[in-house]
């Protein structure tokens, strides 16, 4: 026997290492940990017209980035005959369209699928550099008298911005704030004024997130840098506190849109939401990562279905090592009742026991007549396997006939594993009796049911198949088990008549 | 109706898991098994050692030797035909008298040749043993049964179960067959334990399907007051069965022979656990025991039956084990069963 302390060692790295990955993974990828967590999707469709003079275009849209309250799961365009690229630079991306020969209107359609991501945390952007501003007599005095007047009344950049904007909405106007607001658009005099009083600001294409709006612009709104972020202002209304409706399109050059070669261009925007399972949105984004992640989800998706079957293995045989070793329950075959589960799993619980207990009872009727030809054992196995075929394929046609369609799942048990079970029960009634068929068939139909009750929990088969990694936990229980050294729980009425003294 | 695991620790009582993790994965080595599980290897072996086993008469490997078989076992009235792998008493036939051409079996049904070459046919082809491998069947002689078991035994010859720790017999069973178990003396299939003093060989308590019972229910002869004759041999050819097989957590099933005395049948790597029931001790405590015993203080068989007859006697047998005196069992702990 081995040392405890290895092997507790092990058992601890098996259970650690399982769910850290699973706490990895979900925090990373967003897989969540329940089966059927509901998502809101925003789905945005940017779509740009503009008309064409038989000219090369190029038509240059800026696109958002994952961002503080959203993140991106999928995104795609619709442009045909156009090439498409993607351009990131300076955190903004852009998306490029280009084609030789435009003639006419023309429409493209960029679609991106964003979540609501409270997690999402972005920090650590370095404090951007305030550009001086230039301007114009008699527009650079009157700026600076606006800054001059508000900067004694304020403590920070927030409160400035707060005072400026204050300022610029009094009634009557202010004969500076009326020169400057005739010259000037208000957002971008907001953020000059505050590049005045050296404080880092710049403007931002925002859209407004309301369920089924279409033809909607971007609303260009002012982002202030204090305390190592961003804090974003309505130029007409002041600090925004509740962001969580607005999408920055874009945060970097002033215009979203730039078509070259073509006129006429516009952009507008059309909104959906709609309520998604949680995890079709990881695995699409997940689908979406370059790296080579060892994901099941990178299979095709007929082995994924075979896959969400495979991984329930390892919990079908826990319930038999539990029912063993903490029960004591006797099985015919250490791990039929597992494949006979999964069997269930296919048939469901009712039909599958009846066409179980139908198969191995003509199986056992055929099989006495057999034991009186004396066939050698691989040719009797082998005769019996035939015989479940049989019985199988009457069956199904039977019942078909009778419009049970429940009957033609039958075939979805394992046919050799039927014949090896028929064959023991047979030898097993011979030698120790009915009696014993009973205990070892009814031992292992209770594990199968068992297993199969386990297996059939949407949590169970959502744990198993996305997150694989729990099974390294469900290992480390089985090798917990394996040195068990206990009673079983049959083994206290066993030993129940050595209790009275 | 249901036993409270602490109580049955308190009593050392050994449970399946904890004899198979503690005792048979620690103390019987893998690759002595094959050994223990063919019966006629088994036999091999231990004449050797001067262990007494029943007379091979005859060895049949393959079907074609079956064949004029008849011509062989004339030369035999009483004789036992046995597969070398089977479990649990499974293809035994014993034959206890002729009747012309006939084969008369213990339970008096008669057998034409060809019912016993069928037999023998099934028993190479490994109806009967483990997996349903080929098998190999032999032929021995009858055991004629001490007249002490006259009375207490159904048909079947009562055989005499002992479980010998690291050589040191400590815990002893008789078993006689029953009407229930078809003349074998499996307790599964219903044949009654008796439980024996491993000091002197006298009966205990006796256990049938795991339920105390006071008589025999075929013969309804008491089973209070047996005692076994040649006991000391009996432990010494069991313990002599160690140094053979060196498995550590051995049962040997022995028989007496009215002519020969002791004899071997059989040994089992894998010993149930209702003969501390038919005991009504656990094993645990004498388990322990043997384990902290120093592996030098008992060189010669002798010796050690000297030892198990002083220590493990009844009586003393009795005294309770601490409950937190768990150090000698691995990954054993009082609390964690169930």
């Amino acid at each position: 026997m081995t040392q405890r302390g290895p092997f507790l060692f092990l058992v601890v790295m098996l259970v650690v290492g399982g769910l850290t990955s699973a706490i990895f993974r979900h925090n990373q990828f967003g897989i969540p940990f329940l089966p059927g967590a509901q998502e809101t999707v925003w789905q945005i469709e940017a779509k740009i017209n503009f008309w064409g003079d038989g000219t090369p275009v190029q038509a240059i849209l800026s696109l958002p980035s994952d961002q503080a309250d959203y993140r991106i799961v999928n995104e795609n365009t619709v442009s045909s005959g156009y090439g498409f690229s993607i351009e990131e630079n300076n955190a903004q991306r852009r998306a490029r369209w280009s084609k030789r020969d435009v003639q006419g209107e023309q429409t493209l359609y960029y679609k991106v699928e964003l979540v609501a991501d409270v997690n999402q945390t972005r920090s650590g952007e370095p404090p951007p550099a305030v550009e001086p501003v230039r301007l114009d007599e008699p527009y650079a005095t009157a700026a600076q008298a606006i800054v001059n007047s508000v900067l004694p009344r304020s403590a920070d950049a927030l409160t400035l911005a707060q005072q400026l904007i204050r300022e610029m909405a009094v009634v009557p106007r202010d004969q500076n704030v009326a020169l400057l607001l005739d010259r000037f658009a208000l957002p971008s005099l907001f953020s000059d004024l505050l590049a005045l009083a050296n404080v880092p600001a710049r403007r931002v294409q925002a859209l407004i997130l309301e369920e089924g709006r279409r033809r909607q612009s971007l609303v260009e709104l002012v982002q202030v840098w204090q305390d190592d972020q961003w804090h974003l202002f309505n130029p007409l209304t002041g600090l925004i506190t509740d962001t969580s409706n607005l999408l920055l399109w874009q945060t970097d050059t002033p215009s979203v849109l730039d078509v070259i070669g073509g006129t006429r261009s516009r952009v507008s925007f059309a909104i959906i939401s709609q309520t998604r399972p949680a995890l079709t949105l990881a695995t699409a984004s997940a689908q979406g990562m370059d790296a080579p992640s060892l994901s099941l989800y990178s299979l095709p998706v007929e082995e994924q279905n075979m896959f969400k079957l495979i991984m329930l293995l390892p919990v079908g045989a826990l319930v038999v090592v539990v029912l063993r070793t903490l029960v004591g329950l006797k099985t015919s075959g250490t791990f039929m009742p597992v494949l006979i589960a999964l069997a269930f799993l296919q048939t469901q619980l009712i039909p599958g026991v009846i066409s179980f207990l139908m198969v191995v009872a003509i199986g056992l009727f055929i099989r006495s007549y057999l034991s009186t030809l004396n066939l050698l054992l691989v040719a009797r196995i082998a005769t019996l396997v035939i015989v479940v075929v049989a019985i199988m394929s009457i069956v199904s046609v039977l019942s078909y006939r009778l419009g049970l369609e429940a009957g033609l799942s039958i075939t979805f048990f394992p046919m050799i594993i039927l014949a090896w079970t028929i064959e023991r029960m047979s030898i097993l009634w011979e030698e120790d009796g009915p009696k014993e068929v009973l205990i070892q068939g009814s031992g292992s139909l209770f594990v199968a049911v068992a297993a199969f009750l386990l297996m059939d929990q949407p949590l169970t088969r959502h744990l198993a198949f996305n997150f694989p990694e729990l099974h390294l936990v469900v290992l480390a229980v089985i090798l917990m088990l394996g040195r068990y050294t206990g009673y079983r729980l049959l083994e206290l009425r066993r030993f129940s008549t050595m209790m009275d003294d | 109706m249901w036993a409270n695991p602490i109580t049955l620790w308190r009593k050392g009582i050994l449970g399946m898991n904890c004899r198979n993790v503690a005792y048979i994965a620690r103390y019987n080595p893998r690759e002595r098994y094959p050994l223990v599980d063919d019966k006629l290897q088994t036999k091999m072996v231990v004449r050797k050692a001067g262990v007494t086993a029943p007379e091979l008469l005859l060895v049949i490997r393959l079907q074609h030797e079956i064949e004029d078989i008849e011509h062989i076992l004339a030369n035999f009235t009483q004789f036992v035909i046995k597969p070398a792998r089977g479990s649990g008493g499974k293809g035994i036939l014993v034959i206890v008298n002729r009747d012309g051409d006939r084969l008369v079996k213990s339970s008096g049904h008669q057998l034409t040749a060809a019912d016993v070459k069928r037999h023998l046919s099934n028993i190479i082809s490994g109806l009967y043993s483990l997996g349903g491998r080929t098998d190999v069947a032999f032929v021995e002689a009858l055991v004629t049964t001490d007249a002490t078991f006259e009375h207490i035994s159904y048909e079947g010859v009562p055989d005499i179960r002992l479980i010998v720790f690291k050589g040191y017999p400590v815990m002893g069973m008789l078993r006689l067959a029953t009407k229930a178990s078809d003349g074998k003396a499996n307790l599964h299939q219903g044949a009654v334990g008796v439980g024996l003093d491993i000091a002197s060989g006298r009966s205990i308590a006796a256990v049938q399907f795991n339920r105390p019972i006071e008589r025999h229910p075929d013969t309804d002869y008491p089973l209070s007051n047996i005692e076994v004759p040649h006991w000391r041999q009996l432990l010494s050819l069991a313990a002599r069965c160690y140094e053979v097989t060196r498995l550590g957590y051995l049962g040997a099933d022995l028989v007496l022979d009215v002519h020969r005395g002791p004899l071997l049948l059989e040994l089992n790597a894998r010993p149930g656990l209702t003969i501390q029931v038919a005991n009504d001790r656990g094993l645990l405590p004498r388990l322990r025991h043997v384990e902290a015993l120093d592996e030098l203080q008992h060189f010669t068989v002798d010796e050690r039956v000297d030892y198990s007859v002083e220590h493990f006697a009844h009586d003393v047998g009795a005294q309770q084990p601490s409950l937190w005196d768990t150090s000698n069992v691995p990954g054993g702990s009082p609390v964690s069963s169930n």
